[in-house]
């Protein structure tokens, strides 16, 4: 079982993005697949956009110490909460400041998870500073930050390494499929689920 | 920040940096640390526990980390590395 960590607002402020829909959406799909988590052979676990570090917390309890867990957020008001909610759980979590998976050593991630900023918004406002605006702003069609991540992962993943990620229907998921599959991503929908004007799905890559 | 995350991190964005591994840590105190290789190293049971416990047990607090080409540093700030670069870096 993939069990909802504690969390307390306190330690989050204003500026970290709150636990939300598609957070748990993204808990529950994660604990679906939790049989293929545990047992497969994963040694670098990364989150990208950890926020409040329920998912890597989450992750990092159900492996038991079986990987490396990392947690990457631009944010550094993310940054610090996430280390406090894996204090709380008693989760071991390595908490690293970055912008997407820059400062990673090529071909190191067996299991890469990332609730990305998603929402259609102007392009500027990603950038204006890096706080909350962060955590939702996603652009043009909400692509713009994953976009950037897309060439990357051959890079940065190991082989038969596999990527989980959290999309809504205006982020074009088959357009997404597409794209990965040119760069050797065979990809499925873990599941979906409607959240007010939200639909939301968990889109995997399994790296072929 | 333990030391095994270390072993993950590059500064290869870095305008004009190749390879940008692996990066110097400065620290105060790393623990009891093994210098070399010893040859029998795979059965040495000492051996292995100090690697173990330098690996994932030594928490680095505050430090930096240092690219290797560059002399670029990274600040390691309660625990948490700023790997951020600057806009005119990349
Ligand atoms: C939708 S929130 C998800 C937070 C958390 N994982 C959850 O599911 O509740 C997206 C997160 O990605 C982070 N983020 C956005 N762009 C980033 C980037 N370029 N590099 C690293 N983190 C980024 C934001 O700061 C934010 O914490």
């Amino acid at each position: 079982m993939l069990a909802t960590p504690d969390w307390r607002l306190d330690d989050l402020g204003e500026d970290v993005y709150e636990p939300s829909e598609d957070t748990f959406l993204l808990l529950d799909a994660l604990e679906a697949e939790l049989p293929r988590l545990v047992g497969g052979s994963a040694r670098l676990v990364v989150e990208l956009g950890s926020g409040a570090g329920l998912v890597i917390a989450a992750v990092s309890r159900a492996l038991q110490g079986g990987a490396h867990c990392v947690a990457v957020d631009i944010n550094p008001a993310a940054c610090r909460a996430t280390q406090a909610t894996a204090a709380l759980n008693d989760a071991r979590v390595e908490v690293i400041r970055g912008d997407l998976l820059e400062c990673l050593l090529p071909g190191a991630i067996d299991l890469l998870i990332f609730n990305p900023p998603y929402v259609v918004t102007h392009a500027d406002e990603i950038y204006q500073g890096d706080g909350i605006n962060r955590s939702y702003a996603g652009g043009a069609r909400g692509r713009q930050v994953m976009d950037r991540l897309f060439p990357q992962l051959p890079r940065l993943m190991s082989a038969r390494s596999c990527f989980y990620m959290v999309v809504i229907d205006e982020n074009e998921p088959q357009e997404i499929a597409a794209l990965l599959g040119d760069l050797g991503f065979e990809s499925s929908v873990v599941m979906r689920r409607r959240a007010g004007i939200e639909r939301l799905s968990v889109m995997k890559f399994v790296r072929l | 920040m333990k030391l095994l995350t270390h072993n993950f991190l590059t500064s290869r964005c870095l305008k004009g940096v190749n390879v940008g591994y692996p990066l110097k840590i400065v620290l105060g105190h790393v623990g009891e640390l093994p210098q070399a290789l010893i040859e029998d190293y795979e059965s040495n049971e000492d051996f292995l526990k100090k690697v173990h416990h330098v690996l994932l047990e030594v928490d680095v607090i505050n430090g930096e980390l240092v690219c290797p080409e560059s002399g670029r540093k990274f600040p390691i700030t309660s625990g948490i590395p700023n790997m951020l670069l600057n806009e005119d870096e990349v």
